[in-house]
This record gives structure tokens, C-alpha cells and sequence, in this order.
């Protein structure tokens, strides 16, 4: 885990409040479901914003980002050649090694780019990988899991494309080995349960407000069936069984 | 150039010191740069029995600072005795236990238990709430933190640092007391008691309503309660409040401060530990300080 400045590639609006961010990357490898605190000021705000990893390569690091605050809507102004600062990679990520089989990949709204990057490494370890996107109205990244899924699953809220509703209607848990989910609290909680009475292993990628990221100061920590644990460093992922659900 | 400087007969290489709460036991900020190149290193809020801390958001950013209201989590004096001093000596620095209570009893047992271990200093929080008085925190009245520390300082043969609520009554009047009831040291100050709302909730932030601003925000308040206390107390006085730079660390030690901690900095800065201590050389050189105990309390 380093704290390393790195550069812009690129920072596009792919619709009114969601943008990917391209940077420059020779830090310590990257695995899915981990994730980096940002930022792109000095003091003016005081924290660092932690997003999740969307795609990596040898070279480089994607965020799919929503603005919902002071921090992600700064971010929105950096343009290639900018600097910004990446703490990371924190937190545990899904732990892909031990995956295999029929794998689903359930995510809501900007909880999806993650699992982009899961998808790949799973499918790349050789597990089959069926991705399950839920969004409220407008689709982002779906084209990003074609690569490495044997079939995806769109829904809108109130949208035109896919299937109307929410994304968990379209889920069958049984017809898989494990389901991994990240997205909105309640619909992992429904994720979880529909696996839970299936008999299904479900990882789920929590978040929660960070001050440190990196485990120091106790600022996400959360209480589970194991006692407590931090977010940002025993997390971000955890067994559904595990949460006190 | 030296930064080298005393405090209660403790010697510290540099007047650095990384705050409690901010910093964990070291470990974890270890892992990004070499934390013995700090002068000392406050362990996390210690309390007798291990606690689990608050529900809820802990932490709010606000501007220019922050909030926090963790609640104590920390695996209890006891827990820090077999493992979590051994961990920190590793640092090579100077070593304080933070430690609360919320009783008169645990303080005393507490204080017992860190006075025979192998700590160097005990910084002791009295901004923590009194269970028999209602929540209010020790550290509010002069005369209810005169007695905590008379009865610390009984059985805690260590260096006793007491570290000041900016929430009580009267700042000065809280130093002189608990100088008057044996601490060797003061530091100060602690977060400011203060709010926020979510606004999408409509409710308020923090399961406990109140939570403690840190930061930036205050440290023209934290200088000036330094420079105050500096004003009437004969004990070495550590400085804490939104210190982000070496030019923060000079101007705290012309308030007076023997030495000052780093807390809030180190969320928006993860290399401030080690930056703040390059720049602090850097700084002194450059303003033809040869020996930075030159400018304590000269304003």
C-alpha cells in the first residue's frame, strides 16, 4: 500500500452524474473489490474519497465515479495531465482465487464497477460469470462486462432498456456456485437473503464514511457476527453470513 | 539544527508527536513511511474494559476539519499491557498511553495497571463522560478533573500528561487545577463538542447528536487557549489542534508549546508525519533557528 501521485489519462462524463477517471498507475497490484482513497485538492476538503477500482491494467487505474458530494463533483474537473493522489489499494477485495464455477455478479447503480473488474479476473481464473445490473434509470458500464460474462442481466427502476424493476427479480441463486454483490445496503440485504435461503455463498462490498482508509482510526467500523470490524481494511468485502443481516 | 526537546523529563528527538485516536497503535501508517522518525506516538483512547464503540457514522467531514465520534472502540488496558506496548516499542519513540475513563474507579485501576507497564508517558483524557454525572465529561469543571487527577496521580508513577476538553468551563482555570493536583504535563486541546445534520435524513448526524470537530477550523482557537494556558502554568504544555505544517508547529511553540500533535493532518495527508518533520528542518534553517526551544513562548 503506497501513497502515490499519479496523472490523469482521461476523466469522462458518461452521464449526468457518473464519470470515469483513467490515471497513470505504478503502484502495488490491484485485485478486485479493492479500492483507493482520492483526491484531487490539497487541504480544501480535508478527507479523501474512497472509490472503488473499475478496470486496471499494467499501467493504469479506472474509477467510475458518481458525484454525490463536495469531493466526487471537484473531482469532475480534472482533465488529462492533472495530478491527483491515490492512497492504496485498501481493503480486502472478493477473494477471487478461492471462486469458482457459476459465479454471479449482482450490483446496483455505481456499486457495478467493481464487479466489472471482478468479472474479469474471475472469468480470466476460469469461472463462469453471469453479471446482473440494476440501475435506477439510465445504464452505465454494461458494455465493460461483455468481455468476461457468458450472459448479462440489465434492469431499470424507471428506465426504458431491460427489465423494469429491480435487479434481484431476475436473480436465481440456486443456479450458482457464488453470488458476489455490491450496491445500495438494501438490495445487497436482499441479495443476501435470497442466497441465504438457497444455500448460497454470497459476498457483499459494504461501504461507510472513512476518515483514514487504511485501518488506523476506527472512523467504519462496523459490528458483525465476528465482533467488530473496519471497512475500510477487514472489508470492504464480507460474507453475507458475517453481517448481522 | 535541533529539534531535540523535553518534555517532563522525557526526551523527544523532535517535537512531533501523532495524536490519539488519528494514528491507531502506529502500525497501520507504518506501512507508508517510517513512523520512528516521530518524536513520540499517543496510543489510541485506552479505557479499562475493552469497548466496541459508538453505532452509526463516526466520522463527518465539515469545512476545513472534521468530526468524529468513534466512542473509545480499543481492546482495553489490559489487551495494550501483553500486546500493544510491545508492538509500539518497536518504533523506537517515545511511547504515551492515551487513556479515559467513566468512572473515578476505572481511572484509578487503569492508571495502576500503565503505571507498572512499560510505557513511557500516560496522557490521561479527561474529556471522556462521567456515567454517575450524567454524561458530563470529566474534564468540563475545574473541580471534578482536579479530583480525577489527585486520585491518577496517587498510583501513576509514570510522566503524567493530562490532556484539556476545549469544552470546559474555563480553559485556564482547568489547567492551573489539574497543574495544582500533580500533572507533570498538560496537552491541549482535545475536539470541540459540536453538530452536524443530514439534511436526506433529517436527522442528525451521529447517533449521539454531538460529536467532536477537529481540524484546521480550529486552530486559531486551540493557539490561543495554548497561549493562554502558557501564560500561567509552570509544567511543559503540548499543543494540538489543526496543525497541518511546520509554520502550525512554530507558531504553537512561539504560544509556548514544549512540543505538539498531529492529528486530523494525517486523514488528509498520509505522509504528514514524515513531511511535517522534513519541513520543520527545512523551516528553522531557513528562519535562522538553530535550536527551536529559541523561540518557545516568545509571544
Amino acid at each position: 500500500m503506497k501513497y502515490l501521485e499519479s496523472k490523469v489519462v482521461d476523466n469522462q462524463r458518461l452521464t449526468d452524474d457518473i464519470y470515469v477517471l483513467c490515471v497513470t498507475y505504478q503502484g502495488d497490484a490491484v485485485q478486485a473489490g479493492q479500492f483507493y482513497m482520492l483526491k484531487s485538492w490539497d487541504t480544501e476538503l480535508t478527507l479523501m474519497r474512497p472509490i472503488s477500482v473499475f478496470k486496471s491494467d499494467n499501467d493504469h487505474l479506472w474509477f467510475m465515479y458518481r458525484t454525490v458530494g463536495q469531493g466526487t463533483k471537484r473531482m469532475t474537473l480534472l482533465a488529462k495531465g492533472d495530478s491527483i493522489r491515490l492512497l492504496g489499494p485498501c481493503g480486502n477485495g472478493y477473494p477471487c482465487e478461492s471462486i469458482k464455477g457459476k459465479v454471479a455478479v449482482v450490483g446496483g447503480g455505481v456499486g457495478i464497477p467493481p464487479l466489472c473488474e471482478t468479472a474479469k479476473v474471475l472469468q480470466k481464473n476460469g469461472a463462469e460469470v453471469d453479471a446482473f445490473l440494476g440501475f435506477r434509470d439510465v445504464l452505465f458500464a454494461v458494455e465493460d462486462f461483455e468481455p468476461w460474462c457468458s450472459r448479462i442481466f440489465v434492469s431499470t427502476e424507471k428506465g426504458e432498456e431491460g427489465y423494469r424493476g429491480f435487479v434481484t427479480d431476475l436473480l436465481k441463486p440456486e443456479e450458482y456456485d457464488v453470488v458476489l454483490t455490491c450496491g445500495p445496503e438494501v438490495m445487497m440485504r436482499k441479495v443476501a437473503a435470497m442466497c441465504a435461503e438457497a444455500g448460497v455463498t454470497c459476498y457483499c462490498s459494504l461501504e461507510n464514511r472513512m476518515a483514514c482508509g487504511i485501518g488506523a482510526c476506527l472512523g467504519c467500523s462496523i459490528r458483525t457476527r465476528n465482533g467488530m470490524k473496519r471497512v475500510c481494511k477487514d472489508g470492504p468485502v464480507f460474507l453475507s453470513s458475517e453481517l448481522n443481516w | 539544527m535541533n529539534l531535540s526537546v523535553e518534555v517532563a523529563g522525557v526526551p523527544f528527538k523532535n517535537p512531533l508527536i501523532a495524536a490519539s485516536g488519528t494514528f491507531g497503535f502506529g502500525e497501520e501508517y507504518n506501512e507508508l513511511y517510517d513512523v520512528s522518525c516521530l518524536g513520540g506516538i499517543c496510543s489510541k483512547g485506552l479505557t479499562l474494559h475493552p469497548k466496541d464503540g459508538n453505532e452509526g457514522y463516526r466520522v463527518w467531514e465539515t469545512a476545513s476539519g472534521m468530526m468524529n465520534s468513534v466512542g473509545l472502540q480499543n481492546p482495553g488496558v489490559e489487551a495494550f499491557v501483553q500486546t500493544g506496548i510491545a508492538q509500539m516499542r518497536r518504533f523506537g519513540n517515545v511511547l504515551i498511553a492515551n487513556m479515559g475513563g467513566h468512572s473515578m474507579d476505572d481511572y484509578i485501576t487503569g492508571a495502576s495497571m500503565l503505571s507498572e507497564s512499560d510505557i513511557d508517558m500516560l496522557e490521561l483524557n479527561i474529556s471522556c463522560p462521567n456515567v454517575k454525572s450524567g454524561g458530563m465529561a470529566f474534564g468540563i469543571k475545574a473541580d471534578v478533573a482536579k479530583e480525577v487527577v489527585s486520585n491518577v496521580r496517587k498510583v501513576c508513577s509514570k510522566p503524567l500528561i493530562v490532556k484539556l476538553s476545549p469544552n470546559a468551563e474555563n480553559i485556564v482555570e482547568m489547567a492551573l487545577a489539574c497543574e495544582e493536583a500533580g500533572a507533570d504535563a498538560l496537552s491541549l486541546v482535545n475536539t470541540f463538542q459540536a453538530m452536524a445534520i443530514d439534511l436526506r435524513k433529517r436527522k442528525p448526524v451521529f447517533n449521539n447528536v454531538y460529536a467532536g470537530l477537529s481540524g484546521a477550523a480550529i486552530k486559531p482557537i486551540a493557539l490561543r487557549m495554548v497561549h493562554s494556558v502558557c501564560k500561567r502554568v509552570q509544567v511543559p504544555v503540548i499543543g494540538i489542534g489543526g496543525i497541518y505544517t511546520a509554520e502550525d508547529v512554530l507558531e504553537f511553540v512561539m504560544a509556548g508549546a514544549a512540543a505538539v500533535q498531529l492529528g486530523t493532518v494525517h486523514f488528509n495527508n498520509p505522509l504528514a508525519g514524515r513531511e511535517v518533520l522534513e519541513a520543520l528542518s527545512q523551516l528553522c534553517r531557513r528562519e535562522g533557528i538553530a535550536d527551536i526551544g529559541e523561540i518557545r513562548g516568545i509571544c
